[in-house]
């Protein structure tokens, strides 16, 4: 889908807080690697602040977050005005975790744009950021 | 027909090939060892099980996985457990407890008795044990990051209430090795981090001898994509690390071995996890008499935790996960556990429901009270399986283990990332081939259903209770003495600058109510934090 003289789509994924559940988080960088996306993985506990700095720095197309701790609505919603005040906002924004489907539709009125949960493949997250991540750029 | 089978050759995961028959012949050509044989249970070399009569004397221990709110919702959680049946404590703790942060730490926002109990202070390890028989019921504190402040908790606690602690039983996971290959609630770099362990050891040594500071977790590793042969190797390489501290501090390892104890993974194929743990407590024994000259037998059993497995639990069709429980209680029975742990059905969602802990309980029960499983010691003894897979298991657990020797000793690897990128490989390969058909899972990727919404109770998350929480540290922190905190905390950090054993100052400052996070930030401050190899 990278044209020769496109830049790859970035992605910064990021583990917020203290969740220390790492696997589906690099299990994820590994695919979204094998499908011709630069992946920077942050490792753990960052801090809202550490998101959006390193999203920014590393001029993130799409930022992803994996939350298993169940602490998703107050990290997404502490996430989301920082989202706006560093500009953000016109970036894809994905998470996934062990996110309850009842809260699917609370992270999507935050300003998630797609939620994944445990039982996701790969291929669904890969094929989703694919498609979430061209219609972003028009 | 012979064609046939040679072309369908099968494999466990820890890619030993199995064959369709075995014979006498099998269990006679298998292992490279010494011919050490099977031996009688409660003997050198433990293959049948560390006690002589096992479970005819007493059933395993019965040690569900709980904690969650604050003190007086786990307390009353334990107190159903008891009701129920358990017979020993585990105990959740929420990640800011984990890692070493107060309920009040901008980090700890949204966190508090989310995924455990949040506990600040010694007065929430005394609500938590209030009314609780802690001398006939064993309590085992799942905490790693924060382990050494938990077992003084713990002890002060314990002494508040009359015990002697040259009796005290119990204890900690306190496994800092494995939190950097998973778990991930590792505070300060893997250097002080093991010198913090080594100080819990040499202070139990010396002050609590039937208290087991350490539950070395091949667990976690499992997890995190190993093999279960790579899980037992890579545990062992780490236990070895902790003993070889042990004895750096002086101790004999007489003196301290027979307390370390294990917290092993049981998911997986069923008859490879119970070649696993025969095969690793000969493996153990052994490794003790012959490499560190344990004279006494205790030094040399593997006294184990099992049962759980949350990877091989499914979020589809979570019924399914009753029966896999059954089947995970069932070999963690065959093999000889001393403690059980049963993971619970709705885990892949949620913290456990009272009912299903209780089913848990009844899963363990039912084999107990109607299977007769256990009437007889190590019943699978002898099958030419069984004994060939042992055999082959611990071969292959050797050979792992020398690979680590071979790159520069477990220490080193988890320094680097190696074990870590090691695993997390592992664990890719693994879900590619979920997701190719290859790794068969019913529910998952054969025998599925479209779903409604599955019938799991979700537990409820009280946001009043994180600030009920963090009213009682600031009621706590107004009425205990700060001076006291003050020179405890110095004294700690005299301690940490030095090479002075840590435990002491640690055990004054949580006496003196000094909070989780205070005590963290000193070490923090004389060690720094540790920063994740980037390499995954």
């Amino acid at each position: 889908m990278n044209a020769q003289n496109e830049r790859k789509i970035r992605i910064l994924l990021a583990k917020p807080g203290l969740d220390g559940h790492d696997v589906g988080a690099k299990v994820v960088a590994r695919a979204l690697i094998d499908a011709g996306f630069e992946v920077r993985y942050t490792g753990l506990r960052q801090s809202p602040e550490d998101i959006v700095t390193a999203a920014r720095d590393f001029k993130a197309d799409v930022i992803a977050l994996s939350i298993l701790s169940g602490s998703h609505i107050p990290i997404c919603t502490r996430l989301k005005s920082l989202i706006d005040e560093y500009q953000l906002s016109d970036r894809l924004w994905i998470a996934g975790g062990n996110i309850p489907a009842e809260d699917h539709e609370r992270l999507r009125e935050i300003g998630v744009d797609a939620v994944f949960n445990t039982s996701s493949s790969l291929e669904d997250i890969v094929a989703a950021v694919q498609k979430k991540a061209l219609e972003h750029a028009r | 027909m012979q064609d046939k089978l040679n072309q369908d050759r099968r494999f466990n995961e820890s890619g030993i090939e199995i064959k369709p028959l075995y014979t006498a012949e099998d269990v006679a050509t298998s292992h490279i060892g010494d011919g050490d044989g099977i031996g009688e249970p409660g003997a050198f070399p433990f293959t049948r099980g560390i006690h002589r009569e096992m479970y005819r004397k007493r059933p395993w221990t019965m040690r569900q996985y709980t904690g969650f709110g604050n003190a007086e919702d786990t307390n009353e959680r334990f107190k159903y457990l008891i009701r129920t049946g358990n017979t020993g404590l585990n105990v959740a703790f929420d990640l800011p407890t984990q890692c070493g942060y107060d309920s009040d730490d901008e980090m700890a926002k949204g966190e508090v008795g989310r995924v455990g109990m949040a506990i600040d202070t010694l007065e929430d390890m005394e609500i938590a044990f209030d009314g609780i028989d802690i001398e006939n019921i064993t309590v085992s504190l799942t905490v790693n990051g924060s382990a050494a402040i938990m077992i003084a908790m713990y002890l002060v606690m314990a002494e508040k209430r009359g015990f002697d602690l040259a009796k005290l039983r119990g204890t900690c996971q306190n496994d800092i090795l494995k939190e950097f290959v998973g778990r991930g609630t590792w505070i300060y770099p893997v250097e002080s981090s093991v010198r913090l362990v080594a100080d819990t050891i040499e202070y139990c040594a010396k002050n609590m001898p039937l208290y087991s500071p350490v539950s070395v977790c091949g667990y976690h590793i499992r997890e995190s994509g190993a093999t279960p042969t790579e899980e037992m190797a890579h545990g062992f390489c780490i236990a070895k690390a902790y003993l070889d501290e042990g004895l750096k501090r002086g101790l004999d390892i007489d003196e301290f071995a027979y307390r370390m104890s294990f917290n092993f993974n049981i998911f997986g194929q069923f008859f490879e996890q119970i070649c696993k743990f025969r095969a690793g407590r000969r493996l153990w024994a052994k490794i003790l008499k012959e490499q560190y000259g344990a004279k006494n037998p205790r030094s040399m059993w593997l006294r184990m935790i099992a049962g759980g497995g949350g990877s091989g639990l499914t979020i589809e069709q979570p019924e399914n996960n009753i029966v896999r429980g059954a089947y995970y209680a069932l070999i963690s029975a065959l093999s000889g556990a001393q403690t059980i742990a049963l993971c619970c059905y709705d885990e892949a969602y949620t913290i456990p429901s009272e009912k299903a802990q209780r089913l848990s309980l009844r899963t363990m029960q039912i084999l107990i009270e109607e299977m007769g499983l256990t009437d007889t010691v190590d019943p699978l003894a002898g099958s030419y399986f069984v004994e060939t897979l042992t055999n082959q298991m611990e071969d292959e657990i050797v050979r792992i283990m020398g690979e680590v020797d071979e790159n520069g000793g477990i220490v080193k690897m988890i320094s680097k990332g190696e074990i870590q990128a090691h695993v997390s490989k592992g664990a890719y390969e693994h879900q590619r081939k979920l997701e190719s058909g290859e790794f068969r899972k019913v529910g998952v990727n054969c025998y599925r259903v479209e779903e409604d919404e599955p019938s799991v109770e979700m537990h409820p998350y009280k946001a009043e209770d994180a600030d009920k929480q963090v009213d009682r540290l600031k009621k706590i922190k107004a009425e205990r003495d700060d001076a006291a905190v003050d020179k405890a905390l110095a004294r700690l950090r005299e301690a940490a600058t030095g090479s002075e054993n840590m435990m002491p100052a640690i055990i004054e400052a949580v006496r003196a109510y000094a909070t989780v996070g205070e005590i963290s930030q000193v070490l923090k401050s004389v060690f720094g934090k540790y920063a994740e190899p980037a390499i995954f």
